[in-house]
């Protein structure tokens, strides 16, 4: 895969929780531009172990000098974004992905609807960018728990003006998703990004009021979760391997050696697929990516966050 | 490296023809005796020096004369170049992708300088320069695409992704093999690739489609498509199909050397950065059967894949007419030995 070598430029403390880094290309050169909505898989080694995650890129696509990311530091984190908050530092090197567009805007939508809880405000701040470019119709609605938690609120009232709402749940603001989504004119697209219960809501209730499935647009990237440790062979490489109870199955693949295909590392793009060949327990899928159909048909396994309970797992791989 | 361009045409007198350089660097696209379709992408990554893979984008002796030929196309129909409003972005990353890589690959012929957002743009060879405002299309004489398309050999379309598929929402076509179906713009990704014979039932398109709906920045891929074509002909275009389809019945024993042409198409997709549309590209390359024949290896190959080529594939890929007597003509350089597996000519 295709790596782009950074150096950190500058880190900045945003919330109590949220840092923001800037990274440049480490031969001073341009970066690639890139889309609205998309984001990188930073790699980082932390004591001997290669932790992957993906962010989404915040700067203006236009601006090719330095990309952005914000980390906000997980209360069960796997090691990737403490790491980031506690010993990350300017000047440091490491490898990223090229930018990957999951989460893109509806080129020939009329009106844009952004939705954002918390750090869910990340993947919007380039689409921003470009929405204001083209000059496209928007409106972005923005929930956060407390003031303090409330990252780029300046920044998106300077340059959004009046198409700028938000939300501070301690003040006992709420969003009212029934009136917002009840009256959107035809051609209207919402994208919505923030924690599970806030993109489950805007899922069912565009939904219900007849949103045309093509026109709901949702990201939501899962941490690998932790679990059980469990045992599996790699039959193509030969191998048997231990999934320890704080690595996904694609890193511990990857740990072992073998080389394994890989975009968004958060259930969502299917490039990680592996064909299951033999198990003898439950497979537990975490992923938006395959069917429930395929799901239940156990031969199929996405090992970027799902894991297994069984004493014998065979991929083909 | 410096090229020598020359003078030839594509139509009337078709007095195209390959220096012994470009002969040997033709991708001759059969690695084995027999033909099976595949999709076989690999990674576009820089191929080996002097051939067809070196570079992004190849430039060969031919280019000036096809890019005129690609101008007497566009000027009969203009339908061939076509833009949805939607994709000027992407526009804009065919603009960038193509004159950085020529500009940088083939530097004794085209030349770019960038002041900020100013860039000047010098093509030698078509005698271009110009200078324009990059992201402002109203700094330019036509569309941006279409500025570019004219000064690339090969077809262009862009791809926007949306709803789990591709459309074909621009695109330059005016050198399209003979499909069965015509370009249109707006077209989805499996309206176009319209059904393949002995290919649909395997699931190989889906499976494509799925692997470009992640193609990543970067990382752009190819692969080889193959058909034959009666004289050098560029545009054999379902459109243009009165000028070029009765030519089908002229073949015989003493012309098909000359007539026959072998016509392979490199096909090339990248992902676009600011639009993340895809560009897909189609490089066409043809080489007579008395030009393939200069390689006896080749010649002994093509003759057994063309042999015992599926009837299915032979009607689809139009060949019906004139397909015995390129056999026939062919067997005459086959001794039957063992060829080793591989495309190389010697
Ligand atoms: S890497 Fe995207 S689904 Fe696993």
């Amino acid at each position: 895969m295709n790596m782009i070598n950074i150096k950190v430029a500058a880190i900045e403390q945003v919330t109590p929780l949220v840092k923001h880094f800037t990274f440049v290309n480490k031969d001073g050169t341009a970066l690639p531009a890139f889309s609205g909505g998309s984001h990188v898989v930073v790699s980082l080694d932390i004591n001997g172990r290669v932790h992957r995650n993906p962010y989404s890129l915040m700067g203006s696509p236009e601006d090719t000098s330095a990309y952005h990311i914000s980390v906000r530091k997980q209360e069960k984190s796997r090691g990737g974004s403490e790491y980031m908050h506690e010993n990350v530092a300017v000047g440091m090197q490491f490898k990223i992905t090229y930018p990957v567009n999951l989460f893109s805007l509806a080129k020939k939508g009329r009106k844009h609807i952004l939705i954002a809880g918390g750090i869910g405000i990340t993947p919007f701040m380039s689409q921003i960018a470009d929405l204001k470019r083209t000059g496209a119709d928007y409106e972005l609605h923005y929930a956060f728990r407390s003031p303090e938690h409330g990252a780029f609120v300046s920044e998106l009232e300077q340059g959004c003006g009046t198409k700028f709402h938000c939300y501070t749940d301690s003040n006992g603001e709420r969003l009212n998703l029934d009136e917002l989504l009840s009256q959107q004119p035809l051609g209207t697209h919402v994208y919505v990004c923030g924690p599970n219960s806030m993109v489950v809501a805007v899922l069912e209730k565009a939904r219900n009021f007849g949103w045309p499935e093509n026109h709901i647009h949702s990201e939501q990237f899962l941490a690998p979760p932790i679990g059980e440790p469990f045992k599996m062979q790699l039959a193509r490489s030969n191998k048997e391997i231990l999934v320890p109870a704080e690595m996904s199955m694609l890193e511990a693949i990857e740990a072992a050696g073998v080389e394994a295909d890989f975009l968004c590392r958060g259930g969502v793009c299917g490039r990680c697929e592996l064909q299951v060949l033999e198990t003898d327990g439950a497979l537990m899928h975490n992923d938006h990516f395959l069917t429930d159909a395929e799901k239940a048909s156990c031969k199929k396994i996405m090992p970027c966050v799902s894991r297994a309970k069984c004493e014998r797992l065979v991929l083909d791989i | 490296m410096v090229l020598g361009f020359k003078q030839e045409t594509f139509r009337d007198d078709y007095t195209y023809c390959n220096s012994p350089r470009e002969i040997k660097r033709f991708p001759f696209p059969f690695a084995e005796d027999r033909y099976m379709y595949s999709v076989n992408i690999e990674p576009h990554g820089k191929g080996k020096e002097g051939s067809v893979f070196e570079f992004a984008l190849d430039i060969d002796e031919h280019y000036v004369a096809e890019c005129i030929d690609k101008e007497i196309t566009l000027e009969q129909d203009p339908g061939r170049y076509e833009s949805l409003s939607h994709m000027m972005d992407a526009q804009w990353d065919f603009v960038e992708l193509s004159m950085e890589s020529l500009a940088r690959d083939y530097p004794e012929h085209f030349s770019l300088k960038k002041n900020g957002l100013q860039w000047t743009w010098e093509n030698k060879p078509l005698g271009i320069k110009d200078t324009f405002t990059f992201g402002d299309a109203s700094t330019l004489a036509m569309d941006p695409f279409e500025y570019m398309g004219r000064q690339a050999q090969g077809d262009f379309v862009l791809l926007d992704q949306r709803d789990e598929t591709l459309y074909a929402d621009a695109g330059f076509v005016t050198t399209q093999a003979d499909w069965s179906l015509a370009f249109n713009v707006g077209m989805s990704w499996k309206e176009w690739h319209g059904p393949v014979p002995r290919v649909t039932e395997l699931g190989v398109m889906d499976r494509a489609l799925k692997y470009l709906l992640n193609l990543q920045l970067g990382s752009p891929v190819r692969r080889l498509n193959w058909t034959m074509t009666i004289n050098p002909r560029l545009d054999t275009s379902p459109e243009s199909f009165p000028r070029w389809g009765s030519d089908r019945n002229t073949v015989n024993a003493d012309n098909v050397g000359d007539r026959v042409h072998l016509r392979v198409e490199l096909q090339s997709l990248f992902r676009l950065p600011r639009s993340n549309a895809i560009m897909f590209g189609v490089r066409c390359y043809l080489i007579s059967l008395n030009e393939i024949a200069t390689y006896p290896r080749w010649a002994k190959r093509l003759h057994r894949v063309l042999k015992d080529l599926h009837p299915d594939l032979i009607e689809y890929k139009g060949m019906t007419k004139f397909h015995p007597t390129v056999v026939e003509w062919l067997a005459n350089f086959d001794d039957g030995v063992i060829l080793e597996l591989g495309t190389q000519p010697e």
